[in-house]
């Protein structure tokens, strides 16, 4: 065998190394990790290892509707998880709708995270009656629950991706405005943004470059937590029937539709669309939660 | 005080008019109500005559104003799907919810609480790991999906629990109420029990963090060196302690549990308020639609409303800083 390993640890000089050799101390949250990872990965090369196209209804087979879990349909392949009530695949289904889950999730959770961070940052800068103002909208629309906002938008703006982003942003951008303004109030008084403000700068480039990435920290927490967020609000809107339309059916779609099948005993339908759902939600939640825990400095020990 | 007070009171109905305008535009935008009223077989001159009859004619800040009009007399107008009058339609439905609302809240509280309590007294015990781990599901994963596992199992596989509906009710101050006949009550666990998990989960969060805390203090010390025992000190001492900020989250989280009934009724097929808006959203019942949306920002606007002037009599602070 060759030397034994160097016994102390090279000493992280990054931000990032120390915050990478700190997440792989919790093995959970490094294997919630994997599964988020694996998830996203499996939902990016589904058309290549799905049995089947969900969304062509020229390749579904009523005949092979409704069938159990382990059915060799017509096209001559197995149905490991059933088909649902067109003969639609439900593996082949659980992987595209994944596709579209993740991906409502991430564009939702992205503009929200953008959105509110420079409202919020720029609230706190310029402060007076302007900040006053906008931090007392976002107050109050945190005072209604997220899921009535969100439902009454997707009733409002109709069905369709772009009208349920809107309204996924619409009911969460507050929580991250909220969160960048404290950050960013606390920064505006530090000696370095006076710095800044000292030069010729525009007010823009003070809140982007200066402030801003210095409230990235608890920034990046709401994140973890409002994507899983999006993408429990989409399925609960697309299971209500206000998401997405059918032909592309997300998670929650795909259990909507097995729901009335699932009173006479066909659960695959619904509980499988429904395991991989909350195994992504749960995951990002795990992962969230450590990331938390190591960037709220009054836990640091 | 009086100045803060009026000074909130005139915000608020200031907010209340500036919801009730993106309410009603925002519906309004929805879909074409005169395909509901009219069936397609009707004569022209019938057509005419209920697009009049229900000011559909009219450009849309005339009608916004005389839904104002009518708003100042507690006239919502009828829904068009069944006829009568919005606001009875509300109240019929009220009960159903208010006592789902109340069982699961109650329900979360009552376990919740000694379960997140103990969680904290033995943090490090496989029981404590156990809670935490429901707690964390409890809160990420949708109270949709809870509800289907909970119908297939106790309903669908076992065979034990109705799947839906209201079951049968019995009469009390003239309403009509689930939980006091035994098949009733039999329909209301699932739902009930579906609609606690999220608010289960976070009692047991928030006892579990006030006992730990308060383990730590002297008024335990002191209980334990004046020989009391760990029962007594948790029941009377750790639980008054942490029964302030417990009793806050649960007035406060009265209200979202509300709007969280949205989907809870929508399983169960419960008939209550929840049920009413997502039926109206799908048939575009528009005036039941407005009057739900109103009451729901009334109410929160009227939480909110009193939490301020709580604080504000309790820390003359905001007084003086938020009045400027």
């Amino acid at each position: 065998m060759s030397a034994p390993p160097v016994p102390v640890k090279a000493l992280a000089d990054t931000p990032f190394a120390r915050f990478r050799d700190e997440f792989k101390t919790s093995p959970v949250a490094v294997a919630a990790l994997g599964v988020v990872v694996l998830i996203c990965f499996v939902a990016l090369i589904a058309p290549l290892i799905s049995p089947q196209n969900p969304y062509d209804l020229a390749r579904l087979v009523l005949s092979d509707a409704r069938r159990p879990p382990g059915y060799v349909g017509s096209g001559g392949f197995t149905h490991w998880l059933g088909t649902d009530a067109q003969g639609r695949d439900v593996l082949s289904a659980i992987l595209y709708g994944l596709r579209i889950s993740i991906q409502i999730g991430l564009i939702a959770g992205g503009i929200a995270f953008a959105l509110g961070a420079t409202l919020g940052a720029f609230a706190a800068y310029f402060g007076g009656r302007l900040e006053a103002l906008i931090m007392r909208i976002i107050d109050l629309q945190l005072s209604f629950p997220a899921i009535l906002l969100a439902l009454v938008l997707a009733a409002v703006l109709g069905q369709g991706k772009w009208p349920l982003i809107a309204a996924l942003v619409t009911a969460q951008y507050a929580y991250f405005a909220r969160t960048a303004h404290g950050a960013a109030s606390t920064e505006r008084s530090k000696d370095y943004v006076d710095a800044a403000l000292s030069t010729p700068l525009a007010a823009s480039r003070v809140v982007f470059r200066h402030i801003l990435p210095n409230c990235l920290p608890p920034l990046i927490v709401v994140a973890t937590v409002q994507i899983a967020n999006s993408i429990a609000l989409e399925a609960t809107l697309s299971f209500l029937g206000l998401g997405l339309p059918i032909t592309e059916p997300s998670l929650g779609m795909l259990i909507a539709n097995g729901f009335q099948y699932m009173l006479s005993g066909r659960y695959w339908i619904s509980i499988y669309p429904g395991v991989a759902l909350i195994v992504l939600i749960v995951a990002i939640n795990l992962v969230g939660d450590q990331v938390r825990d190591q960037l709220n400095p009054r836990l640091k020990r | 005080m009086l100045g803060f007070v009026i000074q909130r009171l005139l915000q608020a109905f200031v907010v209340m008019l500036v919801i009730s305008m993106l309410v009603f535009t925002g519906v309004y935008a929805v879909g074409n109500p005169i395909d509901v009223l009219i069936s397609p077989d009707a004569t022209q001159l019938i057509r005419e005559q209920t697009i009049r009859a229900y000011g559909l004619d009219q450009p849309l800040w005339k009608q916004y104003l005389d839904f104002l009009g009518r708003l100042v007399r507690a006239d919502f107008g009828r829904s068009f799907i069944f006829n009568m009058p919005v606001l009875d339609l509300i109240f019929s439905r009220l009960p159903a919810t208010l006592e789902l609302t109340l069982a699961a809240v109650l329900g979360a509280t009552l376990l919740g609480v000694p379960l997140g309590m103990y969680a904290g007294y033995r943090p490090d015990g496989v029981a404590a790991k156990t809670i935490m781990a429901f707690s964390i599901l409890g809160f990420s994963v949708p109270t949709f999906w809870i509800g289907l596992v909970l119908i297939f199992t106790f309903a669908v596989s076992l065979g034990w629990l109705p799947a839906g509906g209201r079951g049968a009710t019995s009469t009390l101050f003239g309403v009509q109420w689930s939980f006091l006949t035994g098949d009733g009550l039999t329909h209301l666990l699932l739902p009930a029990l579906n609609l606690s998990l999220f608010k289960f989960a976070m009692m047991v969060r928030l006892a579990r963090a006030g006992t730990r805390e308060i383990m730590l203090t002297d008024t335990v010390k002191f209980a334990r060196a004046a020989g009391e025992s760990e029962w007594t000190i948790l029941s009377r001492h750790v639980l008054r302690l942490i029964a302030i900020p417990i009793v806050t989250v649960f007035g406060l989280e009265f209200g979202s549990t509300l709007a969280f009934a949205v989907v809870t009724e929508t399983i169960f097929s419960w008939p209550g308020v929840g049920k009413l808006i997502i039926d109206s959203i799908s048939t575009l019942d528009r005036p039941v639609m407005v009057a739900y949306l109103m009451l729901v920002a009334f109410f929160f606007i009227a939480i909110n409303f009193t939490v301020d002037i709580a604080y504000a009599a309790l820390d003359p602070r905001l007084r003086t800083r938020k009045a400027s």
